[in-house]
């Protein structure tokens, strides 16, 4: 790994070679040439002078070249007169040119010293090369460091950049970069520092807070107005993040809760079986999609990207059948007793928990994220990873469909109609035996294509199951039984307040006080928020 | 079940003293063979197992516990494994402070844990436990009052069947991941354990095992007589006819909350107590005892043996446990919890009665034959108690 990793540096460190070299290089002794002359003499000072004439020669040999100083991989010898850069595959490049080094390397060949001035030095000159580099991300992440390290050296090279600049966010982070040196800077006036300071107060995060809080004790009055002005708006522009942040957290935590628990509403709605198993359908899910990736990974590879898609039916149709199958051979035979029903899939879980084991091994399984589910943006002060953000919406759309089929279609009539009142429904000539199969299965089938979308976010583990059974029933008895909005609201408003909660009370006594909530809510409403009404439910 | 032949039900019929004769004799006959018998024969046994056969006593009790509200209340509780470890700890909190100086670091007062977290002081809910009459107070006072609190809510709002299972599943997953906090006071995660001695006595020493053995059996046989008690009293007929028709029963004008709680009260002091025994011969108690599965496991243990048969619970304790033992220990461990699995699945499908019930129904229906055919009357099916 180690290697292969240094092979591919080495690699695209010759390229940007090769791109340099193909820029025409001035071949008489130019300002680039003569600076390089300056790190041969084995002179502190020389160095110094030499950075600066590198960085000003404007050669694009010149990141390379600082870049390998900084690394120790710079050298040169005295008697040739010459600089080489040693590649990380120890090859040697003459530093004049860019090519590889001609004729055997000279004996006296020696790394070109540092000390800590210089390297203070070294860190601005890269800086200021990649302020100016022609990739933008490149000088986005230029410009933000530079706002970190606020190195007053660096300035010329900001305000260099910032005129040439024409991409509007890279422009905006110079702005900030050099407002945040100004600030700094002991002899920038009074004006231009309340002027970096609006500049700074409009960035509002995290990191100009800390420079605000920062600064130096010795300003002039209004500077120092204007920073505590700046400071107390970051802070409440901060706040409001930090409350939008917890709320799109406890979002996407409730939309895992409510994929986990939907399916467990279902069953529990229309038959009044507790399915302990519930967690496993989840869990078998999950492999499904774990076995789905590895298949196109070794056949074929060009179509992971798409590899949740195959997942998703398989996983609701693998599932689907097990639940089907558990209610035919075991659940079938202990309706009306509710308790046993809980002993039995408790069983099953059990059971499936252990063949998972047995079948995969007990450790954690690799599920990738495909290309697109991967990484993260920035939407004003929150950082919104895509894997979540798909599962929101994806949650929706599994909801959305669910309720669809419900409201339209004939077995969602015949399952509302059972669950309302089983013998009415029987007697009106509604099979409910079938019914209680299918929705077992349906149950299980979402079950099913909850697992893909948690393998996305979780440890895909024997285990997985049971970390989400006894939320999803809080879920459901939060919400209430027969009526999918209970489930929803259930399930949002948990995990919202369990974000909520988090800041203050740290994620365990969050959910301990959550789990204390509920049970004091169940005193309140046995039934939950959501409660059928009707003399059916009252057994 | 409770339907008995005869009108009269006494406290002690034929399955309560056969009982009570095996206890005794088991009780006696362990620390005998331990103790009197040489190591070297082959009647000898061993310490490990003297504390091992302890430790199914308590099982046994906590079986028991769960019976007598389950089996005659209807009240199926997912959380009981809480009672057990709260007792487990409070006597676990009385041992760590017997340990004194003898602990890594010495301190007089703290246990090792909070000099390790560098407390300066014992929290307030430590003091007196030093006590041995406090701590066996608390074993029977924390549970207890925690299955009043939650029962008085539960119970008043009518909270029944599996909502009530669901929320003491959460009551103990709640306790679960507040005793797994270091910050909470009782030891995080590693729990309680490298206890020294018992009222004086080394836990370690035989006859101490040997001891606690005893007072484990000792225990389950006054227990079992308490349930006995109950439920063969009228206070018991009216507990059945509230898990056979809870609003039948209310609307007969019995307060239907006060004999749940009551009930339900006693059976978490029951099982604070089986805790309290098991803590010193297993010598260790960590958040692990409050783990839902744990809790689950248990109502199994009732669920083979037979439940509302108080009997039978004692027995699944312990031939649950005597199987689990037997098969983690070998190579068939990695198969143990396919059995367990099947265990659940097959208890309740094809045996809901349990072992004990099995046979007394089975004897039961015989009776009726016999009777019948002694009337001269053809064999009639099988009238079979209402479950």
């Amino acid at each position: 790994m180690r290697a292969l990793y240094d092979r591919i540096t080495a690699l695209v460190f010759a390229l940007g070679l090769l791109i340099a070299v193909a820029v025409p290089v001035p071949s008489a002794a130019g300002p680039y040439e003569d600076a390089l002359a300056g790190f041969t003499t084995d002179d502190f000072a020389d160095t110094f002078d030499a950075i600066d004439a590198v960085v000003a020669s404007g050669n694009p040999l010149a990141t390379p070249v600082l870049e390998a100083l900084q690394d120790s991989r710079l050298q040169f010898s005295a008697a040739e007169k010459k600089v080489f850069i040693k590649t990380k595959d120890a090859a040697l490049l003459d530093a004049a040119t860019g090519q590889p080094a001609a004729g055997p390397p000279p004996a006296d060949l020696e790394n070109v010293r540092l000390n800590n001035r210089l390297r203070g030095a070294l860190n601005g000159a890269i800086g200021a090369l990649t302020l100016m580099a022609p990739d933008p991300a490149r000088r986005l992440s230029a410009a933000q460091s530079v706002f970190r390290t606020r190195d007053a050296t660096v300035l010329p090279a900001v305000e260099k950049a910032l005129e040439a600049e024409t991409n509007a966010r890279v422009k905006k982070a110079l702005n900030e970069a050099r407002a945040a040196i100004i600030v700094l800077a002991e002899d920038s006036s009074a004006d231009d520092k309340i002027a970096a300071i609006a500049v700074i107060r409009e960035r509002s995060d995290q990191e100009s807070l800390a420079l605000m809080a920062g600064l130096p004790a010795n300003l002039a009055p209004e500077v120092r107005a204007a920073a505590t002005d700046a400071v107390a708006k970051i802070q409440s522009n901060l706040a409001i993040w930090r409350t939008v942040q917890n709320f799109w957290y406890g979002l996407s935590l409730g939309s895992v809760l409510l994929l986990a628990a939907i399916g467990l509403a279902i069953t529990f709605g229309v038959m009044g079986v507790i399915n302990m198993a519930h967690g496993e359908m989840v869990m078998l899910g999950a492999y499904t999609t774990y076995v789905v990736q590895e298949f196109i990974r070794t056949r074929f590879p060009e179509l992971f990207d798409y590899s949740l898609a195959f997942a998703l039916p398989l996983a609701f149709m693998f599932a689907g059948a097990v639940g089907i199958l558990i209610e035919r051979t075991v659940i079938r035979y202990l309706y009306g007793r509710p308790l046993e029903t809980l002993l039995a899939t408790w069983g099953i879980s059990l059971v499936l928990m252990q063949a998972v084991r047995a079948v995969f091994g007990p450790t954690n399984k690799e599920v990738g994220n495909p290309s697109w589910m991967s990484g993260a943006f920035d939407l004003g002060g929150i950082l919104i990873t895509y894997n979540r953000m798909w599962i929101i919406i994806f949650t929706g759309i599994v909801f959305v469909a669910l309720l669809a089929m419900l409201r339209y279609t004939r077995l969602g009539l015949e399952m509302r109609a059972v669950t309302q009142n089983r013998q009415m429904a029987a007697a009106v000539g509604i099979r409910t035996a079938r019914i209680d199969a299918l929705t077992f299965g349906l149950g299980s089938g979402i079950a099913g294509i909850a697992g893909v979308a948690l393998s996305q976010i979780d440890n895909v583990s024997p285990n997985l199951g049971q970390g989400y059974i006894i939320d999803s029933f809080m879920v459901v008895v939060f919400g209430g039984v027969g009526n999918l909005w209970g489930t929803l609201v259930g399930a949002l408003t948990l995990g919202i307040a369990n974000k909520f909660l988090e800041p203050f009370a740290g994620a365990v006594l969050a959910k301990i006080a959550i789990l204390v909530f509920i049970i004091l809510f169940i005193q309140k409403r046995p039934r939950g928020m959501f409660a059928l009404k009707g003399r059916a439910i009252e057994a | 079940m409770l339907t008995s032949r005869h009108p009269l039900i006494h406290l002690l019929d034929r399955g309560a003293v056969l009982f009570l004769v095996l206890l005794g004799a088991f009780a006696i006959a362990i620390p005998v063979l331990n103790l009197l018998v040489p190591a070297e024969s082959g009647f000898h046994v061993s310490t490990y197992l003297v504390s091992l056969f302890g430790k199914y006593v308590c099982y046994g009790l906590l079986a028991l516990s769960i019976d007598l509200i389950w089996g005659y209340v209807g009240i199926l509780s997912l959380g009981h494994g809480a009672f057990f470890a709260l007792g487990g700890y409070a006597m676990g909190m009385y041992l760590m402070r017997q340990i004194g100086t003898r602990g890594v670091y010495a301190d007089p007062i703290l246990p090792d844990f909070m000099v390790f977290l560098n407390w300066k002081e014992l929290p307030f809910f430590w003091y007196f436990f030093d006590h041995f009459a406090y701590a066996a107070l608390m074993v029977l006072l924390v549970p207890g009052l925690l299955a009043f609190v939650f029962g008085w809510f539960a119970f008043r709002s009518r909270v029944t069947g599996v909502y009530l299972s669901i929320i003491t599943q959460a009551l103990t997953y709640a306790l679960l991941l507040a005793f797994f906090r270091n910050d909470f006071g009782f030891g995080g995660n590693n729990g309680l354990t490298d206890f020294k001695d018992i009222l004086g006595f080394n836990v370690q020493s035989e006859a101490t095992r040997n001891s606690l053995f005893f007072i484990s059996c000792l225990m389950l046989a006054i227990c079992f007589l308490i349930c006995r008690a109950i439920v063969t009293s009228k206070f018991g007929k009216v507990l059945v006819a509230i898990r056979d028709a809870e609003s039948r029963t209310r609307f007969l004008g019995y307060r239907v909350e006060a004999y749940k709680l009551f009930v339900f009260t006693l059976s978490a002091c029951m099982a604070g107590i089986a805790g309290a025994l098991y803590v010193p011969q297993v010598g260790i108690i960590n958040p692990g005892e409050f783990a839902p599965a744990n809790s689950i496991e248990a109502v199994i243990w009732v669920a083979v043996g037979g439940r509302g048969t108080l009997t039978g619970a004692v027995l699944g304790a312990f031939v649950v446990n005597y199987a689990k033992t037997y098969f983690t220990s070998g190579f068939l461990a990695e198969y143990w919890l396919f059995m367990l699995g099947a265990l659940f699945i097959g208890t309740t499908l094809f045996m809901p009665r349990g072992i004990i019930g099995t046979y007394n129904h089975w004897r039961a229906n015989r009776a009726e034959r016999k009777d019948a055919e002694r009337d001269g009357a053809p064999p009639l099916a099988s009238p079979s108690a209402a479950e």
